[in-house]
């Protein structure tokens, strides 16, 4: 990036579009002849509370208990992030790869991957001992199933002539494997890792409503009940961070492992 | 047919008549119904043995195969290395002196295929086949895709290549004047069933330069040979083929 980014007109306009947000906030919430929208706090409220060193609900920058409660969130979506690679990018190059896997396993990635996460949250309570693991499991899933599905797409998408090019310069399977099933599908499994980690912070914040005892998720929907409005939004704001941070780290692994992206066609994921 | 070590054969023929099809079983993709292939008396394929592809016979791809993740030097580099034929730095000197070789292409050996011209990614796509010393080098309509001017340049390119590595090659084509002027020999097949109709001897010396097009030799081969290819193209368009050579 050059220097003077700060420059260009993009940037400007970037804050622009936050002013602007900002404004029908605070008109909707202050002119709109809507009781239901009058009771909802306005930015500044939000603002002198989220960075107050005495809160009036509990919650703000100065409070450990928000870094606790985003602590409990980064650690669950990391590690059901973690997993949902470990095992998706291994299972959807093996559907990819082999006819008969695929005919195994697609049938039931088929049936499950619509369920929808929260449907899950009972069985997974019961499943697994303690909450911890159940709402990581609800949260795992999503994230495994849109990492499963764009690496067989990745795989798939791969122009055969590459396969065909490799065999006859003398490769073997595992050579196949790494010079051209895992270079040629990273574009799409990059894509994949940015909707699963998407999909992660999403049923997260839906599972730690429902089953847990800290996190942001939790946080926001036990200020709804105890009526700390500004609370609420301060929990919002923060999972909109903490998610758009895990997508710029996403991208920027994946622009440096694929550098002949970017250098050939000034794409990266 | 017989192809000699260090020949240039040229296949042409109508589309449809089984160019790829011979090239792909010579490369070991497809599988073959009746016959078989030799390679110094070893059969290579036949009905019973399943395909084999192998770095003995290279194939340079008509839409281009240039792995675009790697760079020039390590898409270069790939066959020897993991096939063990030669250490990484071993592979790196013979590729960098390879690709100096055929028209100064070291100078892109870092740039990543996709960076590079049409003509450059095919030249630099010969150079990883020919890395490997395959016995056969098989060329799939590479040139299919190039503008004219282009093409003859490329031409100009392989023919210094063949001069300087002697390698046998399979050259599929449905240019006629490009067989003529690259192979000594050119093998018309016909279509459906795909057998060979005629081989055309070409005596033409060695370099060959773009002034030999037209030479009286070049036309009378250039006569003969349209007279075999137009036979075929006929019957294969009444046929309701609606791309013909």
């Amino acid at each position: 990036m050059e220097a003077s980014w700060w420059k260009s007109s993009k940037f400007w306009l970037m804050w622009v579009g936050y002013i602007i947000a900002v404004a029908a906030w605070y008109a909707s919430v202050k002119w709109l002849p809507l009781d239901s929208f009058n009771r909802l706090p306005d930015p500044w409220s939000v603002i002198t509370e989220w960075f107050s060193p005495e809160p009036v609900y509990g919650v703000s920058i100065f409070t450990p208990i928000y870094y606790q409660h985003i602590f409990y969130s980064v650690y669950r979506a990391t590690a059901s992030f973690v997993l949902a690679v470990v095992l998706g990018v291994p299972l959807g190059i093996l559907m990819a790869w082999s006819p008969k896997f695929d005919a195994y396993a697609s049938a039931l990635v088929g049936l499950l991957r619509p369920i929808p996460p929260l449907a899950w949250i009972p069985l997974a309570i019961l499943m697994f001992p303690g909450i911890e693991l159940a709402v990581i499991y609800v949260t795992f899933l999503v994230a495994f199933f849109a990492t499963v599905m764009n690496t067989y797409v990745g795989v798939k998408s791969i122009d055969p002539d590459y396969f065909r090019a490799a065999l006859s310069l003398g490769s073997k399977p595992r050579d196949i494997l790494r010079h051209v099933i895992i270079p040629g599908a990273l574009p799409n499994i990059f894509t994949g890792l940015q909707i699963a980690m998407g999909a992660a912070w999403f049923s997260l914040a839906a599972g730690e409503m429902i089953a847990a005892q800290y996190g942001l998720g939790f946080m926001i929907f036990e200020s709804y009940n105890l009526i700390q409005f500004p609370t609420i939004v301060i929990g919002m704001a923060t999972l909109g961070i903490a998610g758009f941070m895990s997508s710029a780290i996403i991208r920027v692994v994946g622009n440096k492992l694929m550098r002949w992206r970017v250098q050939s066609f000034g794409i990266g994921g | 047919m017989e192809i000699e070590p260090g020949d240039f054969v040229a296949i042409v023929g109508p589309s449809g008549c089984g160019k790829s099809t011979l090239m792909n079983i010579i490369a070991g993709f497809d599988n073959v119904t009746e016959g078989q292939v030799l390679l110094d008396g070893q059969p290579l394929a036949t009905a019973t043995t399943p395909p084999k592809p192998g770095s003995d016979r290279v194939v340079v791809f008509q839409n281009g195969a240039l792995f675009p993740w790697k760079t020039v030097l390590e898409n270069v580099m790939y066959g020897p290395v993991i096939q063990n034929m030669m250490t990484p730095s071993q592979a790196e000197e013979r590729a960098m002196d390879l690709l100096a070789k055929c028209g100064g292409l070291n100078k892109v050996a870092a740039s990543y295929p996709p960076q590079l011209s049409s003509g450059m990614q095919r030249r630099v796509e010969i150079v990883r086949a020919l890395i490997n010393e395959p016995k056969i080098l098989l060329l799939d309509e590479p040139f299919r895709a190039m503008d004219t001017v282009s093409k003859t340049v490329m031409h100009q390119h392989l023919l210094e290549m063949y001069r300087v590595c002697r390698k046998t090659i399979v050259f599929i084509t449905h240019d006629l004047e490009e067989a003529i002027y690259l192979a000594d020999r050119v093998v018309v097949m016909t279509s459906r069933p795909g057998t060979i109709k005629s081989i055309i001897n070409v005596k033409l010396p060695r370099p060959r330069t773009p002034n030999m097009m037209l030479s009286a030799e070049y036309l009378a081969l250039k006569a003969q040979a349209i007279a075999g290819v137009h036979e075929e193209a006929k019957k294969a368009f009444e046929r309701g083929e609606r791309e013909h050579a």
